[in-house]
C-alpha cells in the first residue's frame, strides 16, 4: 500500500505566494524606490551637461569646476559653516543650561517651563523668521523702535539682515531641540555618580566638570552634532534673512540656482552634492557616537530618584531667565504677528495704532478662495502622507525589529536615509528626476506628495520602532501558536499593539508635513500652492497684514493638532520621541 | 561617635505630595561599630543615611558626628556633604565609566580640601586597591570590572581618606547570591579589620543578622526596634519585626491560666492547648499571637519525649527539599505550621507527625482589637 505524497508541491506553493512575503516584498521595492533613485538620479546628471534639442547630453566635470572654482563658492560655503557653527552653537547653549536649570536644580514651574517647550518647535521656521524681522529690522523693527524712543538710541542697534541676525534668529528657533535632547542625557545619567563625587569631597563646580559634564560628553557631540546638520540645512532662515543682505549659504544658492532663467540645474545638483556630504557625514559621526555611547549608559534598572540642587535665592534668577526665554521666544513673535494682523496697512504700536483694529486681515483670509484651496490641500496631502509613511514604516519596521531576515540592516539604513537629505536637496533630485522621466506626475500634487513621504518616512520609522521594540516576540509567537497566518498575526496582534505609537507619529507627520516649505518650493505649480507657500508668496508680496493673519491661524492649528497628539500620548502612555 | 537625634525628613513627590520619610529617628553609634538600618523599601532607612551623608536636608533634628554638629535644625546649621569627610558607598557602585579603576580610587584625594603629591596619591591608592584585590587592574577601564569587582572598587574608593565614618548603602544588593555570601565577609572583614564606624543599609535581614553589631529595624519612617542580632532574632518586639526577620509561624491564641510560680502561662489556641512564657504584662483572658519559629519546632515520627506538653499531632501536607534543612508544612486541624529540620527526616507526605517545641522558644504578642 502506498500512501501518496501529493500535498508536499502544493504546500511549497503556498509558501511560496505567503502574503508575507508579498507585503516585505512590495515595501522593500516602494522604500527603495523612495529613498535611492531619485537621489542616485541627481548625482548621475551633476556630472552631464544639460540635454538639448541638437546636443545630447554628454559625460562633463564642468557643473563641479564652475561650482567649486568659483571664488563665491569658497564665501558660501565660509557663510554656510559660520552660519550652521553659530546658530547651532548658540542652540546649544542655550538649550543645555536651560535643560541643566530644569533637570538639576529646584527652580520653580519647572514642569510647566518643560510642557511650554515644545511650542517654539511648533512654530514654522518661516513664521518665525519673519517675525523676528518684524522685531528687528533696521526699517520696522519694533524692537529697533522702542531702542530708539525710549532710551535714546540714534540708529536702528540689531539688524536682523545679518549673519549674526541669522544666527539669532535659528539659533534661537532651534534651542528647544537642544534642550530636549540634553533634557534626555540628563534624565539617563544616574546621580549617584554626581553624589559619590560629592561624596569623595569634591565641589559643586568640580562635580559638574570632571563627571557631568565628561559623562555627557557623547551626548553633547550628538546633540551639537544634530543641530549643526539642521542649521546647515536651514532654508527659511538664509533666505529671508541672509539673501536681503546678499549674504548666500548653500541652501539660498541652490534656490537661486533654479531660480534663475535659464534654470542651472547642474550648477544646483553640485552645491546639492556637496551639501549632501556634509550632512551625511555630521550624520554618520553622530551615529557612530551613540553606538560606541553604550559604554557610558549608566541604568541600572532601578528608577533614579530625581534630586535636586538647591539653588537658594538664585531661584529667583533661574526663574527670570526662564520667563524671559519663553517671552523671546513665544511671546513677542505671536504678539508681533498678531498685532500686524489686526492693522489695515502694518504700523507699530502705538496709541494711534490702536484706534485703527480692524479683522480686515482675517477677513481676506477666510474670503480668498486661494488661500482656503492652499489649507485644504495641505491637509489632505498631510493627512494622505501620514498615513502611507506610518503604514510603509510599520512593516519595514517589523521586518527590521522582529525578523531575522538577512540583510534586514539595508532595509533600516534605505528608510532611514532620507534624513540626510536636506528638504531642497531632495526637491532638486525629486524634480530633475521627474523633469526626464516625465509620467505625468512632474506639477501635479502627487510630486509634492511622493516629497513628503520620502523626506518623513525615518520620523514614521522611528515612531513605530519604538513601541514595536516594547512588543515581546512571544505575543506573536503566541498568535502563531493560536493558529493565525502571518497577516493575522501582524493585522489583529501587531497593529493594535503598535496603535499609540501610530499615532502619536501620525500626528507629528501630519504636523511636518504641513508646516513644510523647502521640498513644496521647489516643485508647486502656480495656482496648486500648499499653506507654506501661501505664506511664502504673501511675504514676497508684500501683504503682511494678511499673512500675519495667516500665520496667526496656522499657528492656533498647529497648536490645537499637537494638544490633541499629547492627551492622545499621555492616554496611551506613549513617551514622546524626540 | 555618630548621633542622630530626632530626624524628621519630608519631601514632596511628584504628585505634590508631601511625603513623610522619616519620622522621630534617634540612634547613637559607638566608635568602631556596623549599625544596621533594616526594613522593607520606603520604610526611611535610605533616606536616613543620605541625611547622614548630606545628601538630603531633614526638615527637623541634629546630627553629630565625634562631637561635631553638622546638622541642627535649630541652629540652622547644615555642613555640605563634600565637607563631612564620609565615605559612601552607592547601591549602584556608582563607579565613573570614564575613568580607569585607579583615576576612581585616587578621585577623592585629588578633590578634597586636603592636599596630597602625587607620589603620597599613588602609595595610598595602590594600598587600598591592594586591600580589596584589584591593585593587579589598576590601569583597568573601570566599565570592564565585573559586577563583585565593581563593588570592591566602590569600597576601596570609600576607604581611601580613611573617612571617620563610612555608608554603606544596600552595597550587595546588586550581586547575585553567590557573591554575595562571599563579600558578606569581605565587607564584616574590612570593617573589623579598620574598626571603623559604618552605618549599614539593607532590606536583607540575613545580611543584617551576620554583619551588625546593632540593627535597627524600621516602618513606615520610624525605628520599631532596636538590638544585638539575637535580640532581634529571638525576642522580636512586635509581629512586624517578628515577620520581617525571618521566617516564622503565628498562632492565634488566648490566655487561660498564668502560672507565675513555675514562670508560665496556658493558653488555647488555634492547634490546642499551649504553654508560653509567663509575662507580667498579660492578663488572663487576653487574645495574643504566639510566634515561633520553624526551626525551633521538632518533629518525630514517634512520641517524643520532652519536658513540657507543647506537643501535638499532625499530618504531613507538603515537603520542600533545600538542601542543607528540609522544610516540613505540618496540617494540625486546619493550621498549617511551618518546620524546619534536618533533610533526614523522611516521613512521607500524608503521614500523622508529631511535632513539639519548646515554651522557651515562643514569644507572645498581644492582639490589637479592633
Amino acid at each position: 500500500m502506498q500512501t501518496p505524497v501529493a500535498p508536499a508541491p502544493l504546500e511549497h506553493l503556498k509558501v511560496g505566494l505567503d502574503p508575507k512575503w508579498l507585503v516585505i516584498g512590495v515595501c522593500l521595492v516602494v522604500v527603495g524606490f523612495l529613498a535611492l533613485v531619485p537621489f542616485g538620479f541627481m548625482v548621475w546628471q551633476s556630472f552631464l551637461t544639460p540635454e538639448t534639442a541638437d546636443a545630447p547630453s554628454i559625460f562633463t566635470l564642468n557643473n563641479y569646476i564652475t561650482a567649486y572654482t568659483n571664488p563665491e563658492t569658497i564665501k558660501t560655503l565660509g557663510n554656510s559653516i559660520e552660519f550652521a557653527l553659530g546658530a547651532s552653537f548658540l542652540a546649544f547653549t542655550i538649550g543645555t543650561a536651560l535643560a541643566w536649570m530644569n533637570e538639576r536644580t529646584n527652580t520653580p514651574m519647572r514642569r510647566l517651563f518643560y510642557a511650554l517647550s515644545i511650542i517654539p518647535l511648533i512654530i514654522p521656521s518661516i513664521l518665525f523668521s519673519i517675525a523676528w524681522i518684524m522685531l528687528a529690522s533696521p526699517k520696522i523693527g519694533l524692537l529697533n523702535m522702542v531702542a530708539q524712543s525710549w532710551f535714546g538710541f540714534e540708529n536702528p542697534p540689531f539688524n536682523i539682515y545679518s549673519m549674526w541676525g541669522m544666527i539669532w534668529v535659528d539659533g534661537l528657533h532651534y534651542s528647544p531641540m537642544a534642550f530636549l535632547l540634553m533634557t534626555a542625557a540628563f534624565k539617563a545619567m544616574d546621580p549617584s555618580l554626581e553624589e559619590s563625587a560629592v561624596m569623595s569631597g569634591s565641589s559643586v563646580l568640580r562635580t559638574l566638570w570632571r563627571i557631568t559634564l565628561r559623562l555627557a560628553f557623547p551626548a553633547i557631540v550628538a546633540t551639537i552634532l544634530t543641530l549643526f546638520v539642521r542649521a546647515i540645512e536651514s532654508f527659511e532662515v538664509p533666505a529671508l534673512l541672509g539673501l536681503p543682505a546678499g549674504i548666500q549659504v548653500f541652501t539660498s544658492a541652490i534656490y537661486e540656482a533654479i531660480h534663475q532663467f535659464p534654470s542651472q540645474l547642474g550648477l544646483a545638483s553640485a552645491f546639492s552634492v556637496l551639501l549632501l556630504v556634509i550632512t551625511s557625514g555630521g550624520i554618520y559621526i553622530q551615529a557612530r557616537i551613540s553606538a560606541s555611547g553604550s559604554k557610558y549608559v549608566t541604568v541600572t534598572g532601578k528608577g533614579f530618584r530625581p534630586r535636586s540642587i538647591d539653588l537658594g535665592n538664585w531661584r529667583i534668577l533661574t526663574t527670570g531667565i526662564f520667563v524671559v526665554y519663553f517671552l523671546l521666544i513665544v511671546v513677542l513673535p505671536f504678539f508681533v504677528l498678531l498685532w500686524s494682523s489686526l492693522q489695515k496697512f502694518y504700523a507699530p504700536p502705538s496709541m494711534e495704532a490702536l484706534n485703527h483694529l480692524t479683522l480686515d486681515g482675517y477677513r481676506y483670509v477666510l474670503g480668498s478662495s486661494d488661500i482656503l484651496n492652499a489649507v485644504f490641500n495641505s491637509l489632505w496631502m498631510a493627512v494622505a502622507c501620514a498615513t502611507i509613511v506610518m503604514i510603509l514604516s510599520a512593516v519595514v519596521c517589523w521586518v527590521v525589529v522582529k525578523t531575522k531576515i538577512p540583510g534586514r540592516w539595508l532595509l533600516d539604513n534605505m528608510a532611514s536615509l532620507p534624513m540626510v537629505f536636506p528638504g531642497l536637496v531632495l526637491g532638486v533630485s525629486i524634480m530633475i528626476f521627474y523633469l526626464t522621466f516625465d509620467i505625468g506626475i512632474y506639477g501635479t500634487f502627487w510630486i509634492i506628495l511622493l516629497a513628503y513621504v520620502t523626506r518623513f518616512m525615518p520620523y514614521g520609522l522611528r515612531y513605530n520602532t519604538t513601541s514595536m521594540i516594547q512588543i515581546h516576540k512571544d505575543l506573536e509567537d503566541s498568535a502563531g501558536m493560536s493558529g493565525a497566518g502571518w497577516l493575522t498575526v501582524f493585522t489583529r496582534v501587531i497593529l493594535p499593539l503598535l496603535k499609540p505609537g501610530m499615532l502619536a507619529g501620525w500626528i507629528y507627520v501630519l504636523i511636518v508635513c504641513v508646516r513644510e516649505l523647502s521640498s513644496s518650493i521647489l516643485l508647486y505649480s502656480p495656482g496648486k500652492e500648499v499653506i507654506s507657500i501661501v505664506i511664502w508668496e504673501l511675504w514676497e508680496n508684500g501683504q503682511y497684514v494678511e499673512l500675519s493673519a495667516l500665520s496667526v491661524l496656522f499657528i492656533l492649528m498647529l497648536l490645537v493638532l499637537v494638544v490633541i497628539a499629547q492627551a492622545i500620548g499621555k492616554r496611551f502612555g506613549v513617551k514622546e520621541v524626540s | 561617635m555618630l548621633k542622630v537625634i530626632g530626624l524628621h525628613t519630608e519631601y514632596v513627590s511628584d504628585k505634590g505630595v508631601v511625603v513623610q520619610a522619616a519620622k522621630d529617628v534617634s540612634f547613637e553609634v559607638p566608635k568602631g561599630k556596623l549599625f544596621t538600618l533594616l526594613g522593607p523599601s520606603g520604610c526611611g532607612k535610605t533616606t536616613t543615611l543620605r541625611s547622614i551623608a548630606g545628601l538630603e536636608k531633614p526638615t527637623q533634628g541634629v546630627i553629630e558626628v565625634s562631637g561635631r554638629t553638622l546638622f541642627s535644625s535649630e541652629q540652622n546649621l547644615f555642613t555640605p556633604p563634600n565637607k563631612r569627610g564620609f565615605g559612601m558607598v552607592f547601591q549602584s557602585y556608582a563607579i565613573w565609566p570614564h575613568m580607569t579603576v585607579f583615576q576612581n580610587a585616587s578621585f577623592p584625594m585629588e578633590v578634597g580640601q586636603k592636599k596630597f603629591s602625587p607620589g603620597e596619591i599613588k602609595e595610598r591608592v595602590m594600598r587600598v586597591l591592594e586591600s580589596v584585590e584589584l591593585a593587579q587592574y589598576h590601569d583597568r577601564d573601570a566599565t570592564r570590572l565585573s559586577g563583585g569587582q565593581q563593588q570592591r572598587l566602590a569600597l576601596a574608593r570609600a576607604l581611601v581618606m580613611e573617612p571617620q565614618l563610612l555608608l554603606l548603602d544596600e552595597p550587595l544588593s546588586n550581586l547575585d547570591a553567590k557573591l554575595r555570601e562571599k563579600m558578606r565577609f569581605e565587607v564584616k572583614k574590612i570593617q573589623r579589620e579598620l574598626d571603623i564606624t559604618t552605618i549599614y543599609v539593607t532590606h536583607d535581614q540575613a545580611e543584617a543578622l551576620a554583619l551588625s553589631h546593632e540593627i535597627a529595624v524600621m516602618s513606615q519612617g520610624r525605628i520599631v526596634q532596636r538590638g544585638t542580632p539575637r535580640e532581634i532574632y529571638e525576642t522580636p518586639k512586635n509581629t512586624f519585626v517578628a515577620d520581617f526577620v525571618g521566617a516564622i509561624n503565628f498562632i492565634n491564641a488566648s490566655i487561660t491560666a498564668i502560672h507565675a510560680g513555675d514562670n508560665l502561662m496556658t493558653l488555647e489556641s488555634e492547634i490546642g492547648v499551649v504553654q508560653v512564657p509567663f509575662d507580667p504584662t498579660s492578663q488572663v483572658g487576653d487574645a495574643v499571637q504566639i510566634c515561633v519559629r520553624p526551626e525551633n519546632v521538632h518533629l518525630s515520627e514517634d512520641t517524643p519525649q520532652v519536658p513540657h506538653n507543647n506537643r501535638f499531632n499532625g499530618l504531613v501536607d507538603q515537603k520542600i527539599f533545600l538542601g542543607e534543612v528540609l522544610d516540613f508544612q505540618v496540617k494540625l486541624g486546619e493550621k498549617v505550621i511551618l518546620a524546619r529540620v534536618h533533610p533526614s527526616h523522611k516521613t512521607p507526605v500524608g503521614h500523622t507527625i508529631h511535632l513539639h517545641f519548646d515554651p522557651q522558644n515562643c514569644v507572645i504578642f498581644k492582639t490589637t482589637r479592633n
